[in-house]
C-alpha cells in the first residue's frame, strides 16, 4: 500500500512539475536532461535503482544542477533497441534536451549511441559500457560514470589468481554478454578453467549445472548471472550445500538489486565491483544514508552510478558557468569536477573512468538490510583495455 | 562422467518435469475441456507465487500462506473468468489470444506497482529445509523431493477426479458435446467456470511450490508458459495423462541435454567449437522433439481417447 501511495505522489509530482514547467516562461537558464533507463520487464529494478540515484542527486541540490533549474525527462527504453531509438529521437528533436544520460543495457546503448553523439548532444552513460564505444568508436560527447563492461569480470579473474585457485568452473548464459564475461575473467586468470558451462538465457533451474560443478570439484566457481537468473542460481547453490564447499565468485549476480530476494542464502558470496556501501568517504556515507531515507531500500552500484552521473553534470555545469558554451562544458566534464561516491575518479582518454575495483561480499548489515561491502582492493586506479584504441576526433 | 552423476541428473530431470506438469495440468484442462486458449495461465502462476509471499509476510507460516494463496488464486481466477474470459468462449482463438495477452501485460504491471520490480522470495519451510547427501560434494534438498511427491499426488488426484467422479464425467461430456450436456439440464457455464477456477488454482499452486526455489519477480511466468505449451502439444491437448508423461519426457530431455550435450559434442569437435555447439543444441532439443512429434503424431503422443 505504501508503494501505491508513493507511486501516486510521484505521479502527482510529475504532473504538477510538467504543468508548472509549461506555465512559467524560461525565466532563468535551465537544463533539460533526457534520462533513458529500462523500467519495464523483469530487469526494471536495475533501471529503477539508476533513476532513483540520479533523481536523488537532483533533489539534494534543490532541483538544480550546477545552479540551473533541472528538468529530467525519464523515459523507459523497454529493453527494446528499436523502441529506444524512437524515444531518443523524440527527446532530441521534440523536447530538445540539452543532455542525455542513463542506459542500463549494452544492446540499447549500441542502438542509441550513434544518433545521440551525431546530434552533438552530450551523453553521460550511467551503466552500459560496451567495448566499441570505449575503443574505436569513442566520442568527445560521451562520458561514462560506470565502467567498461569487461572490468568487473577482470576483477574476479585477478582475484582468483591472487588467491591461488588452480582450477575453476566458469558459467554464464549463452549470449554475447555471457561470452564477454568469460573472456574478461580469463584475461587476468592464470589457472586452469576445467569446465565452461553455457546456460540458456532466462534459465530457471540450475540443478543439472550444479551437479556438474559438484562433480568437477573445482577450487572456485566464476559466474555471471544477471537478474532473476542470478536469484535462482544463488538460492539453488545454497540449497544444494555448495556454498560452503566451492567459493562463489560472481559479477552482476549478487548486489542490492537481488539481495532482497536471496537474503541469507547470498551472505558470504563474492562479487567484483567498483562500488560498495561501505566505501568510506564523505560523499558515499551521505549518499547511502539519504538514499535509504528517501526510497526505503539499500542502493546498489547502479544507483551509485546514476547518482555520480547527476553530480558530474552538476559539477561541470557549474564549472563552465552554464551550458551555452559547449566547448568549455565538454572540457569541464572531462575534468570530472565532483567528489565521486567511490573515492578516486578521473577520466581516461576515452572518457571512461580510471578508478579502483574491489572484491565485495554480501553481508547482513545494521537493521537487517542486506548489502555488499568491500573485502579488498583488487585493482588500483585502473583504466580499461580498450582505451588504447580510442582516438578522439 | 560417472554413474552417480547420471543418476543425479535423471532425478533432476524428473523434478523439472514434475514442476512443468504442475503448470501444464491446469493449462491442458482449460484448453482441452473448454477449447479456450489461456495465455494468462503464466501470470496466474506468477500470482500464486506473489500471493504466497504476501501470505507469508502476513502470517509468518509457510503452510498457512499456502492455504491462503490457494484460496486467493482460486478467487482471483473466478473473478477473471467473470470479468474477462467468459465473454470470450464463443469467440475464435485469435480473439482469445489477444485478450489473454492483454491480461498478461496488465497483471505483470500490476504486480510491479504493488510489490515493486525487485525479485522477492519465499523461504523453504523448516520441516523441509534439510538435504540428503546424494554424491560427494552435492546435497539434494528435501524440498525438491517434496516437490516431486506433491506433483505425483496432484497427478493422481486429477486422474481420479476426471475419470472416477461425477463432476469429472460431466467435464468430459461437456468437452465432447456441450449442447447435449446443457440439454440434459446441466448448467454448462457454471461447469466451465468451475473448471477454469480449478485451472487457475492449479497454476497458482505451481507458483507457490516454485517460489522457494525460483525467483519471484514480474514476468516469471512468461518463459514457463511457452514450456507449458510445448508440454501439452507433445502430450496431446486436453489429456492429463499426456501432460504428465510429456512433462517428464521434456524434463529429462532438457536436463540430460544441458548436462551432456557439450561432452558429446567434444567427442566430435574441437573444444572451442564444442563449447558453442553443445549449449546451442541443448537449448533446441525440446523444440526439435516437439517438431518431430507434430510431424509424426500431429495430435500428440497421448491424445485423448475418442477425440
Amino acid at each position: 500500500m505504501k508503494r501505491i501511495l508513493s507511486a501516486l505522489t510521484v505521479g502527482a509530482a510529475v504532473v504538477t512539475g510538467s504543468l508548472s514547467g509549461a506555465v512559467t516562461p524560461a525565466a532563468a537558464e535551465s537544463i533539460k536532461i533526457g534520462f533513458l533507463a529500462t523500467l519495464s520487464g523483469p530487469p526494471a529494478v536495475l533501471g529503477q535503482h539508476m533513476r532513483d540515484g540520479f533523481l536523488l542527486a537532483v533533489k539534494e541540490n534543490g532541483g538544480m544542477l550546477g545552479g540551473l533549474e533541472a528538468e529530467v525527462l525519464v523515459v523507459d527504453d523497454e529493453l527494446k533497441p528499436d523502441a529506444a531509438i524512437t524515444k531518443v529521437q523524440g527527446l532530441l528533436e521534440r523536447d530538445k534536451v540539452d543532455m542525455m544520460a542513463g542506459v542500463v543495457f549494452s544492446n540499447v546503448m549500441m542502438a542509441v549511441y550513434k544518433p545521440i553523439i551525431q546530434s552533438e548532444t552530450i551523453f553521460v552513460g550511467a551503466n552500459a559500457g560496451p567495448s566499441p564505444i570505449a575503443g574505436k568508436g569513442c566520442s568527445p560527447y560521451f562520458f561514462s560514470t560506470s565502467y567498461q563492461n569487461d572490468q568487473n569480470h577482470e576483477v574476479m579473474g585477478r582475484y582468483a589468481s591472487q588467491k591461488g585457485y588452480g582450477k575453476v568452473v566458469v558459467m554464464a548464459p549463452n549470449y554475447q554478454a555471457g561470452k564477454d564475461a568469460i573472456a574478461g575473467f580469463k584475461r587476468h586468470y592464470t589457472g586452469e578453467v576445467v569446465e565452461e558451462l553455457y546456460t540458456k538465457l532466462g534459465q530457471l533451474d540450475f540443478s543439472a549445472e550444479l551437479a556438474r560443478i559438484a562433480d568437477a570439484r573445482p577450487d572456485a566457481l566464476f559466474t555471471f548471472m544477471p537478474g532473476g537468473m542470478g536469484v535462482n542460481l544463488v538460492k539453488q547453490y545454497s540449497q544444494a550445500g555448495l556454498k560452503d564447499l566451492v567459493p562463489f565468485l560472481s559479477t552482476f549476480t549478487v548486489d542490492e538489486t537481488t539481495l532482497p530476494a536471496t537474503k541469507d542464502m547470498a551472505v558470504g558470496l563474492y562479487s567484483g565491483a567498483e562500488w560498495a556501501s561501505n566505501i568510506d568517504n564523505e560523499a558515499n556515507n551521505r549518499f547511502v544514508r539519504s538514499f535509504e531515507a528517501e526510497y526505503g531500500y539499500a542502493p546498489s552500484l547502479y544507483a551509485a552510478q546514476g547518482y555520480d552521473a547527476a553530480r558530474l553534470i552538476s559539477g561541470a555545469v557549474e564549472m563552465a558557468g552554464g551550458i551555452k558554451d559547449k566547448k568549455s562544458l565538454l572540457s569541464s566534464l572531462a575534468a570530472a569536477p565532483f567528489e565521486s561516491v567511490r573515492g578516486d575518479f578521473r577520466f581516461n582518454n576515452n572518457q571512461f573512468p580510471i578508478q579502483d575495483f574491489y572484491l565485495v561480499q554480501a553481508v547482513k548489515g545494521e537493521g537487517g538490510k542486506y548489502v555488499t561491502e568491500t573485502v579488498q582492493k583488487v585493482f588500483d586506479d585502473v583504466g580499461d583495455a580498450y582505451a588504447g584504441s580510442c582516438r578522439m576526433k | 562422467m560417472s554413474i552417480t552423476l547420471l543418476a543425479v541428473q535423471t532425478l533432476n530431470g524428473l523434478q523439472l518435469g514434475i514442476l512443468l506438469f504442475l503448470i501444464a495440468a491446469g493449462l491442458t484442462l482449460v484448453f482441452g475441456v473448454m477449447d479456450f486458449i489461456n495465455l494468462a495461465h503464466g501470470v496466474q502462476y506468477m500470482l500464486g507465487a506473489y500471493l504466497a509471499v504476501a501470505g507469508y509476510q502476513l502470517t509468518g507460516s509457510f503452510w498457512l500462506s499456502v492455504i491462503l494463496a490457494m484460496g486467493a488464486a482460486l478467487l482471483f481466477g473466478l473473478l477473471l473468468e467473470v470479468l474477462v474470459f467468459r465473454h470470450l468462449y464463443d469467440r475464435d482463438h485469435l480473439d482469445q489470444v489477444l485478450a489473454t495477452f492483454g491480461v498478461i501485460l496488465f497483471l505483470n504491471e500490476a504486480v510491479k506497482v504493488i510489490w515493486g520490480a525487485a525479485p522477492l522470495s519465499l523461504p523453504v519451510p523448516e520441516l523441509l529445509d534439510g538435504s540428503i547427501q546424494l554424491m560427494e560434494n552435492f546435497a539434494y534438498p528435501v524440498f525438491r523431493i517434496a516437490l516431486i511427491a506433491t506433483g505425483l499426488s496432484v497427478a493422481l488426484l486429477l486422474y481420479v477426479l476426471v475419470t472416477r467422479t461425477r463432476v469429472g464425467m460431466l467435464v468430459r461430456a461437456g468437452a465432447t458435446n456441450p449442447e447435449m450436456v446443457a440439454a440434459l439440464g446441466v448448467n454448462i457455464r457454471r461447469l466451465f467456470m468451475l473448471v477454469f477456477g480449478f485451472g487457475a488454482m492449479l497454476a497458482g499452486f505451481a507458483g507457490i511450490m516454485a517460489a522457494p526455489i525460483l525467483s519471484v519477480e514480474p514476468g516469471m511466468g512468461d518463459n514457463l508458459l511457452i514450456l507449458a505449451f510445448v508440454v501439452i502439444v507433445i502430450g496431446g491437448i486436453g489429456s492429463i495423462r499426456g501432460a504428465f508423461l510429456s512433462a517428464l519426457i521434456i524434463g529429462l530431455v532438457d536436463t540430460l541435454g544441458r548436462s551432456f550435450a557439450t561432452d558429446i559434442a567434444r567427442l566430435l569437435l574441437p573444444p572451442d567449437a564444442a563449447n558453442d555447439v553443445g549449449p546451442a543444441i541443448a537449448s533446441m532439443l525440446i523444440y526439435i522433439l516437439m517438431a518431430a512429434v507434430l510431424f509424426f503424431r500431429p495430435s500428440g503422443l497421448f491424445p485423448v481417447r475418442g477425440a
